[in-house]
């Protein structure tokens, strides 16, 4: 039933920097399946939008060096040309982003915008714009046919995040990576556009790899979750997995700093310290430095994953059985 | 670790091309203004009757004028009415242009309406025509075509003093100013104008070249500078009368003005690109 | 009884546009008609969707920006028949830390500078307000060898401990907290959470808490005061207004926060639709109409009045115009 869609292979992403390499995201696997939502989920500056960018090698600055394998239905991403790579973004794996307002052209109309990818599929003018309607109702855009005849400056922030999805659902992509989707959105948006993501998944069968840093959103949609710290994944697993049986000392921590109490029960935990800087980073596990049961080995040695379940792995000297052979 | 923003950013000048670059001609004018005296073999207005139109030789390295004045000498004296003009035409834009950015971008409202319509209104008119047409009434002199220059320039600055404050204004280390309890003075020139300064530099340093070349056209022109000063520009407006006996006369100031102006231009394109890297040209 | 700190009465705040060359002025009721009690110790969340007008009512208070109508009486004393000498007395009572860390100190200024500024503005001699200054930065649990740095080389964290500190060196009687965690990640956010609540038991400070993130206010919060379009909607204790939201807006927000445990996503949630409305074109009658589910031709044509029930709770609701009546 579970299908691969995409498998990241040990990906790293180092930045060429003066005197050595800056690692941005290190020894990253995954696996996400047709018609999952797959929550990435850390702190600012923990990598996880660098590896969204680099899936469709959409990294700003060409000064980085990506290590390991993309395989998206098979084929590995990485000895993609531009060129085939060009034929994957936008019809096969879709991407939306925090801020609609700067992915959006102010100039065109958003309908236009929206049927402009549909015809590089060889559809007619026409044909394109009664599906960008359809599209349009398919997102609960209130009032779709005036709607598509807006600019984008004459939309809230909800709507102009419907006409992304809209774009990137006009093309059926078999991925949708979505980089903090509704960060900007009040929470009632949010909350519609979550809905919206959740309505596709289950009509079309999209995989949805959605990068946030907010826990709530995660155990709103996400089936499997990879929590990041400083580059890497420390731990993934089913969304029960995580919120149930942390096992990294560091998620354990972070699930008990949510804010899901009131004062009267007792003070939120915290995690003193902060994450270090990619300039600052050493050998051995990275979250050493913040870890309350530290030991020798951590400072020398980069733990092992281990595995808890078929699902849930982690990555951390403390505890648990290592996986023999990856 | 607890290194200033000032300290930061002198280490990284020396790795700046333009910067070092146009540092180094703006010095090398700068010392030849301060020991002009000791360079210079003569004075600037020592003439030599029985040398008159030397061709540059050991004696006179550049030639003479017309009234056997060394050429060479008046340049290096020149050096300081350029310097003189840079500094204070500089400085009196600043003056103007960012009391009057400062006051329109934070107070905004009727004052704000009416002194950008003044500063609209300096740019309907070309430049050089103002500039005359203030020297008329003012009179002519170095003095009054600085002033001249400053009145058609000071609109950029505040323009962008403006422009700049209307953002800064809004930011919550002002917000929070205001409510412990600052003074609107206090908040213009202890917060607001300290975040400016970086740009303010950029764009002084862009619009100097600008500045001398104006100012040195209305010497050119006859009404700066008054013979018998070494202002560059009067020199080669002297010596365009003797241009075929003469070629150097025009030549050498020319010459003196355009290592000066790029010397600034250069100087400015480097500390743009190391104070504001937003508004690096690529 | 718990005295009054802070008395809105009727408070208003309009703005005025005026769109091109007609004279007809446009009226945005950013504060339309807020009465609000706040006491000594207390803290009070108030929340809503972006353009509620809850910003405004924090510059109000801050006296950034004068009222239009109504009273703000902060101990006794009017705001705006202050004399000039209670006026200096109060800018030393209300403090402030806004939402962006980043920008809330003086990018040229040092720590020092910054901490030490509101002391030497209200007479203190130099060489005592640094010995504050240091006072207050080890309240805030931070290093004093960071007096000397400057804002771009600290951490988000960092930069709104150091806000904190600033806010509390003139021992102020209320703070203003605009969204106080909302840039910062969740493992700082639950260290500053308890830096706030620590400092309000020890010194008996009394805070407005400003946010979008109703699981903050849950947690910190005694009283919440949820706002739509310019007006209170409904004011009550914390668990009240949580567990037991009376007006339809508070009920569809708090369906809409993000959960914190994936088993409750099956439970049935009630979206709200529709965006925030707008102050400029505001709907007639209840300004919620529009998006209410229980809308009748009655909430279309008149404002409903508020209404306290026995439990002490306000609501502004024609829904419970019955229940008052009892």
């Amino acid at each position: 039933m579970s299908e691969e869609l995409l498998a990241l292979n040990k990906l790293s992403v180092d930045y060429k920097v003066k005197g050595g390499y800056l690692s941005a995201v290190n020894n990253v696997s995954f696996t996400i399946n047709k018609g999952e939502i797959f929550a990435i989920v850390g702190e600012s500056g923990c990598g996880k939008s660098t590896i969204a960018h680099s899936i469709l090698r959409l990294l700003p600055e060409h000064n980085e060096i990506i290590k390991g394998n993309i395989f998206f239905n098979g084929e590995d991403l990485n000895e993609y040309s531009e060129k085939q790579l060009e034929r994957i973004r936008g019809r096969e794996i879709g991407m939306i982003f925090q801020n609609p307002l700067d992915s959006l052209n102010p100039v065109y109309t958003t309908g236009f915008q929206v049927a402009e990818g549909m015809m590089l599929d060889n559809i007619s003018r026409e044909d394109a714009w009664n599906r960008v309607i359809q599209i349009y109702n398919d997102v609960k855009m209130p009032d779709a046919e005036k709607r598509a005849k807006s600019f984008p400056h004459e939309l809230s922030g909800g709507m102009r995040q419907r006409v992304m999805i809209a774009m990137m659902i006009a093309r059926t992509p078999q991925l949708l990576i979505a980089d903090e989707p509704t960060t900007a959105l009040d929470v009632t948006i949010e909350a519609q556009i979550l809905n919206i993501i959740k309505t596709l998944r289950d009509e079309f069968n999209t995989a949805v790899m959605l990068i946030t840093h907010n826990f709530g959103l995660v155990a709103e949609v996400a089936d499997k979750v990879a929590v990041m710290y400083a580059g890497e994944v420390v731990e993934q697993g089913t969304v029960f997995d995580i919120f149930d049986n942390p096992k990294h000392p560091y998620t354990k921590l972070l699930m008990k700093a949510l804010p899901r109490r009131t004062k009267s029960e007792g003070r939120l935990q915290t995690i003193d310290g902060s994450v270090p800087r990619l300039t600052e980073i050493r050998n051995g596990c990275r979250f050493e430095n913040r870890c309350p049961y530290v030991m020798e080995i951590c400072k020398s040695k980069d733990p092992d994953r281990r595995i808890v379940t078929e699902s849930h792995s982690f990555c951390c000297h403390l505890e648990g059985e290592v996986r023999n052979n990856e | 670790m607890n290194d200033s923003p000032s300290k930061e950013f002198i280490s990284s000048c020396y790795k700046n091309r333009n910067f070092v670059l146009g540092f180094a001609m703006v010095l090398s004018v700068i010392v030849l203004a301060i020991f002009a005296k000791q360079i210079a073999p003569f004075s600037f207005d020592e003439a030599h009757p029985k040398d008159i139109l030397v061709s540059p030789c050991s004696k006179y390295i550049l030639g003479t004028d017309n009234m056997g004045r060394d050429l060479f000498s008046r340049i290096v004296y020149g050096s300081r009415i350029t310097l003189q003009v840079a500094l204070l035409g500089a400085g009196l834009q600043l003056v103007f242009g960012v009391t009057i950015g400062l006051v329109c971008g934070y107070f905004g409202g009727l004052a704000d309406r009416c002194l950008t319509f003044v500063a609209d209104l300096t740019w309907c008119i070309p430049g050089m025509i103002m500039a005359l047409a203030v020297v008329t009434i003012i009179g002519s002199g170095l003095t009054n075509a600085i002033i001249a220059i400053a009145i058609v320039n000071w609109a950029s600055y505040a323009r962008m003093v403006r422009a700049k404050t209307m953002s800064i204004k809004n930011q919550a280390f002002i917000e929070t100013g205001i409510s412990f309890g600052e003074k609107s003075i206090a908040i213009m020139f202890r917060y607001i104008l300290p975040n400016i300064v970086p740009i303010l530099i950029v764009t002084v340093s862009m619009q100097l070249p600008g500045t001398i070349m104006s100012t040195t056209t209305l010497s050119f022109l006859g009404v700066g500078s008054q013979p018998p000063s070494p202002d560059w520009g009067l020199m080669v407006s002297e010596g365009i009368n003797f241009i075929s006996r003469g070629p150097w006369l025009c030549i050498f100031p020319g010459l003196a003005l355009v290592y000066t102006v790029f010397g600034f231009n250069i100087l400015g394109e480097g500390l743009r690109d190391l104070l504001d890297p937003r508004m690096k040209s690529q | 009884m718990s005295e009054a700190v802070i008395e809105l009465k009727n408070l208003k705040k309009y703005f005025t546009i005026s769109k091109g060359f007609s004279t007809k002025k446009i009226y945005v009721k950013a504060i339309d008609d807020v009465t609000l009690n706040i006491n000594k110790g207390e803290i009070i969340g108030l929340v809503g969707e972006s353009g509620s007008g809850k910003t405004t009512l924090a510059r109000v208070l801050l006296n950034l920006t004068k009222s239009t109508g109504g009273n703000v009486v902060f101990n006794g004393v009017n705001l705006s028949k202050a004399t000039r000498n209670e006026m200096k007395k109060l800018r030393t009572e209300v403090a402030v830390v806004f939402q962006d860390p980043a920008s809330n100190l003086n990018p040229r200024d040092t720590v020092m500078n910054s901490i030490m500024r509101p002391l030497i503005l209200h007479g203190m001699p130099k060489k005592i307000a640094k010995q504050n200054a240091v006072d207050s930065l080890e309240l805030v649990k931070m290093d004093v060898r960071y007096l000397n740095s400057y804002p771009h080389q600290l951490s988000g964290g960092q930069l709104q401990r150091i806000a904190i500190a600033r806010a509390l060196v003139l021992n102020p009687k209320v703070m203003i907290l605009d969204e106080p965690t909302s840039a910062l990640d969740i493992s700082v956010q639950a260290q500053i959470l308890n830096l706030l609540l620590d400092l309000q038991e020890s010194f008996g400070l009394t805070y407005l808490v400003i946010t979008h993130d109703l699981n903050v206010i849950k947690y910190i919060s005694d009283k919440v005061a949820v706002m739509y379009l310019g007006k209170i909607v409904e004011f009550g204790p914390t668990e009240e207004v949580i567990n037991n939201p009376k007006h339809p807006y508070t009920e569809g927000l708090m369906a809409a926060s993000p959960i914190m445990d994936p088993h409750d996503r099956d439970k049935e949630k009630y979206i709200m639709q529709g965006d925030p409305g707008s102050l400029i074109n505001l709907p007639s009658g209840c300004h919620f109409h529009p998006r209410c589910p229980y809308v009748s031709e009655h909430c279309k044509d008149e404002a409903p009045q508020i209404i306290v029930l026995p439990d002490g709770h306000q609501v502004d609701c024609h829904k419970y115009a019955a229940v008052k009546s009892l």
